[in-house]
């Protein structure tokens, strides 16, 4: 087993053992990257996987050990970690990245064996229930049968709800946080600003950028209207209100003004050094294409067959995947039968509450995995 | 037995009527402390309904499965006789239309198990008679102006009701309860008059032959 403090790769799928992906295409080789925490026990049934948000990584929480990027915080360090929600003393943590992103595992940005270029927009259109292939092959590579809980906020609860519909044997309990079985219009519409203000950029070039400027701009803007839709009326309200940015009148031109504007305009620069432009292009793809209402009712009875136990959580302030999508997804469990808990907390902080410290939130998800463990 | 004892009257008396090994539902399940001890005591799997954030929080950190939402809208989401029994203790007399619930409840569950405050006991009459005000006591703590029950419900006119809407009783208990609700005794000579809380278990019209 690999050291812990440390990301690490797997590839698998090397021709001529491509790894079938929904679009029809066979693919690989695939990289995955991968970290984990805590340790596994004996009987390997510790296991909790941890899937992260469209834009995130496998480092959900620092490492006691290894470099300085291992201790480096994580983003959802409040919750992992000794003595934490989900507690690394007791659980064996793993976070696995995504394919098509561009943390560490294979994507648009990767280099093309066949070309020696990088795929550009010859990768395949990858979807959820690839990613979540993909990381099952991890889990047979790390050994791991069973896993005690899948746990996901956002585009990661999907992958989580996806892996109780393909491999409801392997899952004994999932927790979804501020998700949706599906993006409604207003969801897709805001990834489709996204994508455009991407393929709006000259240099975006069909997705051939690599290697010289990228659609820098396209990129940024995408990452604010992310921003405004991962917030809340509210919780702008209450950060930025109407203040002014370092002056006391407004200027009468088109620079930053408002603490709203420069606050967008630094989230943007910030994701441009660490995201890869076509990358959010395919994983906004795929969570538009997720759609859980539409599983076989077979998938739904060996859920409920599986005995999987569910808890959904949502935000009240969440106006991206609002209450009523998790209530329309406990809806569907509950007409089939299948064990599920469901709370709403009320918040103000919108879609991403379950990156905020709470601890009512830590306090549900320890009792749920409590209550998994006995 | 100690979580037994500290559990309120009405549900140690509920809790003796359900079958080890069923399915379960509380609706207004509060803190869960009868899917608690029916989890633990009597291999139940249970589901909880609970509208406040806290209790339900509380409830899902206790292990249960517990839904946060109102027990109206939720109930009815699941399929035909999903449960072996329904409980609704101390709620019915809040319920803005008892008989659209009690119609659900009795498809959703082979059997209802229900709990309200006897408006009829004796000093209820007698506060009302003798002061002209809104009784007051352990079971009524509210003002008019205040209370949440909307329904003065009797042990008499729940009969009638379940007749009404061809349900069929399957066992009945008139309880009296004291020490912050925890003790009481079981009322067998003029319950109307003398318990504090009625106890029945119904099931639909049909399916009255086969249960029990």
């Amino acid at each position: 087993m690999s050291e812990p403090g440390e990301k690490h790769c797997f590839t698998f799928a090397e021709p001529p053992g491509q790894m079938p992906v929904e679009c029809g295409a066979d693919f690989g080789p695939i990289t995955l990257a991968y970290e984990t925490w805590g340790e596994l026990s004996s009987q390997k049934d510790n296991v909790i996987l941890v899937l992260h948000a469209f834009s995130g990584d496998s480092h959900v929480a620092s490492h006691e050990s290894g470099d300085s990027k291992a201790r480096e915080q994580g983003w959802w360090e409040f919750m992992v970690g000794p003595g934490k929600g989900i507690d690394t003393r007791k659980y064996f943590v793993i976070c696995s990245n995504i394919i098509g992103g561009c943390m560490g595992s294979t994507g648009p940005s990767s280099i093309n064996p066949a070309t020696g270029q990088p795929y550009g927009m010859d990768f395949p259109v990858v979807t959820i229930k690839d990613m979540v292939r993909a990381q099952k092959m991890l889990l047979d590579h790390l050994g791991i049968r069973r896993v005690l809980a899948v746990i996901g906020g956002s585009m990661g609860g999907m992958q989580a709800l996806q892996w109780c519909a393909s491999y409801p044997e392997t899952v004994a309990s999932a927790v979804l946080l501020a998700t949706t079985a599906r993006h409604s219009a207003l969801a897709i519409a805001f990834n489709e600003i996204a994508r455009q203000a991407i393929m709006a950029d000259p240099k975006w070039r069909q997705g051939t950028y690599y290697g010289g400027e990228g659609p820098e701009l396209g990129l940024a803007v995408a990452r604010m209207i992310g921003h405004v839709t991962y917030l809340s009326d509210e919780a702008m309200r209450r950060k930025f209100g109407r203040r002014l940015q370092n002056r006391c009148n407004l200027s009468f031109d088109f620079n930053a003004n408002f603490q709203v504007e420069s606050y967008l305009h630094y989230q943007g620069e910030k994701f441009v050094r660490r995201f890869d432009a076509n990358s959010l292009l395919y994983i906004t793809k795929a969570a538009d294409y997720f759609d859980f209402t539409t599983v076989e009712s077979s998938t739904l009875t060996s859920m409920a067959n599986a005995g999987i136990r569910f808890l959904v959580t949502a935000f009240s302030s969440d106006w991206l995947y609002p209450t009523y999508q998790s209530k329309e997804l406990v809806r569907l469990l509950k007409k089939n039968s299948i064990d599920v808990s469901f709370c709403e907390i009320q918040a103000d902080s919108g879609h991403d509450g379950f990156l905020i410290p709470s601890k009512r939130l830590t306090d549900l998800l320890a009792g749920f995995l409590r209550g998994m463990r006995s | 037995m100690s979580a037994m004892a500290e559990m309120r009257f009405d549900l140690q008396v509920i809790s003796s009527w359900i079958t080890p090994g069923s399915r379960v539902l509380d609706l207004g399940c509060g803190r869960g402390d009868l899917l608690f001890h029916l989890q633990n005591e009597k291999q139940v799997r249970g589901v909880g309904i609970e509208q406040d954030e806290d209790n339900a929080a509380f409830c899902i950190a206790r292990g249960l499965s517990v839904l946060h939402g109102n027990f109206i809208e939720e109930v009815a989401d699941y399929p035909e006789s999903h449960f072996d029994y329904i409980v609704l203790s101390q709620t019915l007399q809040q319920v803005y239309d008892p008989e659209k619930l009690l119609t659900v409840l009795l498809s959703v569950g082979s059997r209802v198990i229900v709990s309200f405050p006897n408006f009829s006991h004796w000093r209820v009459r007698l506060q009302l008679l003798l002061t002209g005000a809104a009784p007051r006591n352990e079971q009524f703590p509210y003002e008019w102006h205040n209370t949440p029950n909307i329904r003065i419900i009797t042990l008499k006119d729940f009969r009638i009701f379940v007749r009404k809407i061809h349900g069929t009783i399957l066992k009945k208990v008139a309880i009296s309860s004291h020490h912050h609700e925890t003790q009481g005794e079981i009322v067998r000579r003029f319950p109307n008059w003398r318990s504090t809380y009625g106890i029945f278990m119904i099931a639909g019209g049909e399916r009255a032959g086969q249960v029990v």
